[in-house]
């Protein structure tokens, strides 16, 4: 990643007119830089902007697409809500599951994997739905997990942490 | 075949770029109101039109705007709801993913009529494709003059502004997205004071859906009366329904408001999966679903009110026979106790505990007396939740309890999930 935050986070404070405002968008990008929010980098938001540690600590824990502890490379979140469910998204996700060795919520061993379920990702008309990081997957089903998997794996720790 | 308005780019390759879209007619509405409209006529032609808020509400636009007090010395900001949580909703990722254009220039429009410098676009974490399509439109717009600090050489100007949401489905709630702007957590506040009268930094602030920016240029294009005739008079327009679900062939429709939920899934959607529908849900998840014997309602915002349910966000998503309807209102329950913002205790406490019931039901482990629990858990959310999320949370719930009520006694009653 590019530049450092402090001046990332620099230019993102002109679009409001309050420091309070930006550290949303600052968690953003302490998150793509660092992989996670830890104390100390929730601690280095507060002081760039020069606002108190508990608004950055308040927002890092309310908001699901932050993370506050260590998270793998590759997020696998799969929506679970009802037009997916209705497309059998249960099933995808214990196949996952299995694949993974992981329950839903926790991180293989290596670090590469995390599983989520997250709710309605906008996709519902081409259910089941998932995301790998930030990119969509659509239609999925076993078949196709399995190769998104394979290709991951075979992807190497060189990839982008953009989460 | 209706023709499409909001959709009718959206098959030309790279209908994401300005070039295509001015070739369609794009940025001409915009030209117009700078030359030949004042803010209150502008006003007043979006009154004519009765086009009413396609976020879930269906407030009337033109009202809404006029609420801005005229004598202000703060300078009106305008919010773009583009935070898209409502399960079984998609219009508005299509809308910014293929044509970021449309709404932009409903945007400057908008901004124009109440006279606002400043426009925040609050687009849904997860919508990466969204975020970097609008994105890039803002920047396009820029360099041809649409948007900065003299719009097409008419002294008005507007700088827009992208927040990016970070899932939390309560910041759709339009003071809990303010809120976040403003760089807290987000949960709802009291209103009044209505955002058009004290709202974002205490400033006047109007905030509208993705889908009512982008009616606007065709208003301006083709007048108000072209507008208001399409669909009901009290509820008309062009609309976009999203049809999910168990139904052959789901997707994002453009078709009049008030078309019947009968007509959308058995012309357009081809009809359910198995053939035989058990209920629909008509405006995604917190709008009380209907039995197939009332499918003959009309999509609309009077309609489907006088029905006891709502349009919503227009997420009409489709049960067939196959599905077990306690496992699909399980589901929905706890997706509401998951959003729930724990501001107030009969939504956070109530979902928790409806949830856990319910829960218990589909498995199998249900009792009579649960039912009559829910019934009165919803009661009590019902009547005493702070905003709307705890309200149809529990009015979905309500709805099922009463149209299934035997699929509920028929768990309890032979101790498992009879569909599982
Ligand atoms: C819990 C909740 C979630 C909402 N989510 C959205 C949303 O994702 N998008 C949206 O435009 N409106 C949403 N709304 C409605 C907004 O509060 C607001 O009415 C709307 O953005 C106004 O725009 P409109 O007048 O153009 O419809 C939500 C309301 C509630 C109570
Ligand atoms: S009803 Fe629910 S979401 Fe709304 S303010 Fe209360 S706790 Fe928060
Ligand atoms: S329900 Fe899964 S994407 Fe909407």
């Amino acid at each position: 990643m590019p530049g450092n935050l402090r001046e990332q986070i620099e230019l993102i404070t002109d679009r409001y007119p309050n420091r309070r405002s930006a550290i949303m968008p600052a968690l953003f990008l302490a998150q793509k830089q660092h992989g996670y929010l830890s104390g100390e980098v929730q601690a280095q938001v507060a002081g760039i902007l020069d606002v108190p540690e508990i608004w950055v600590f308040e927002l890092a824990t309310f908001y699901t697409m932050f993370h506050t502890e260590p998270i793998g490379t590759f997020h696998i979140q799969v929506c679970t809500n009802v037009s997916c469910l209705l497309r059998r998204a249960d099933n995808l996700l214990k196949f996952l599951e299995n694949r993974l060795q992981i329950k839903t919520g926790e991180t293989t061993e290596d670090g590469r994997f995390s599983l989520s379920s997250v709710e309605c990702l906008g996709a519902c008309d081409k259910a089941p739905a998932l995301m790998v990081n930030q990119d969509y997957f659509e239609n999925q089903d076993e078949d196709k997990i399995d190769q998104i998997l394979d290709r991951l794996s075979a992807m190497g720790m060189n990839v982008s942490r953009d989460k | 075949m209706f023709e499409k308005v909001l959709l009718r780019n959206i098959e030309i390759p790279n209908s994401h770029e300005i070039g295509v879209y001015e070739n369609a007619g794009g940025y001409k509405s915009l030209a117009t109101v700078l030359n030949n409209y004042k803010p209150n006529d502008l006003i007043d032609t979006v009154k004519e039109s009765k086009l009413r808020g396609r976020g879930g509400a269906g407030f009337p636009t033109g009202m809404k705007w006029s609420f801005v007090p005229k004598d202000t010395k703060k300078t009106p900001l305008l919010c773009c709801n583009a935070d898209e949580g409502e399960p079984g909703t998609f219009k508005d990722r299509a809308l910014m993913e293929k044509d970021p254009h449309m709404m932009l220039e409903g945007i400057v429009i908008a901004a124009y009529a109440i006279g606002a410098k400043i426009c925040y676009i609050y687009i849904r974490g997860e919508y990466e494709l969204s975020i970097n399509r609008v994105e890039n439109a803002i920047k396009e717009a820029y360099a041809k003059g649409y948007l900065g600090s003299d719009i097409l050489g008419s002294g008005f100007g507007l700088d827009v502004y992208i927040h990016r949401g970070a899932g939390a489905y309560i910041c759709g709630e339009e003071t809990a997205l303010l809120e976040s702007i403003e760089g807290r957590r987000a949960q709802p506040k009291l209103k009044p004071p209505f955002p058009a009268v004290e709202g974002l930094y205490g400033c006047p602030t109007v905030i509208n859906n993705v889908e009512t920016f982008a009616c606007l240029p065709h208003i301006i294009e083709r007048g108000p009366d072209w507008f208001k005739n399409i669909g009901p008079k009290e509820s008309p327009g062009p609309k976009l329904y999203c049809l999910s679900g168990q139904v052959k062939r789901p997707g994002l429709y453009e078709l009049p408001m008030g078309i019947s939920i009968r007509e959308l899934v058995e012309n357009y959607g081809g009809g359910s999966c198995s053939g035989k529908i058990k209920a629909v849900i008509p405006g995604g998840v917190s709008a009380p679903m209907f039995p197939e014997n009332q499918l003959d309602i009309g999509l609309d915002f009077n309609s489907l009110a006088a029905a006891g349910s709502m349009l919503g966000s227009a997420g009409v998503i489709v049960l067939d026979d196959t599905t077990c309807i306690v496992q699909v209102i399980t589901r929905i329950t706890e997706f509401f106790n998951h959003e729930s913002c724990g501001k107030c205790t009969p939504c956070r406490e109530g979902l928790d505990w409806s949830a856990k019931i319910l829960l218990r039901i589909e498995a199998g482990e249900g009792k009579h007396e649960d039912l009559e629990r829910l019934d009165s858990l919803c009661n009590t959310i019902f009547g005493n939740s702070f905003c709307a999320l705890g309200v149809g949370a529990s009015w979905a719930l309500q709805a099922t309890l009463k149209h299934f009520r035997d699929e509920f006694v028929q768990h309890i009653e032979e101790g498992k999930c009879p569909f599982h």
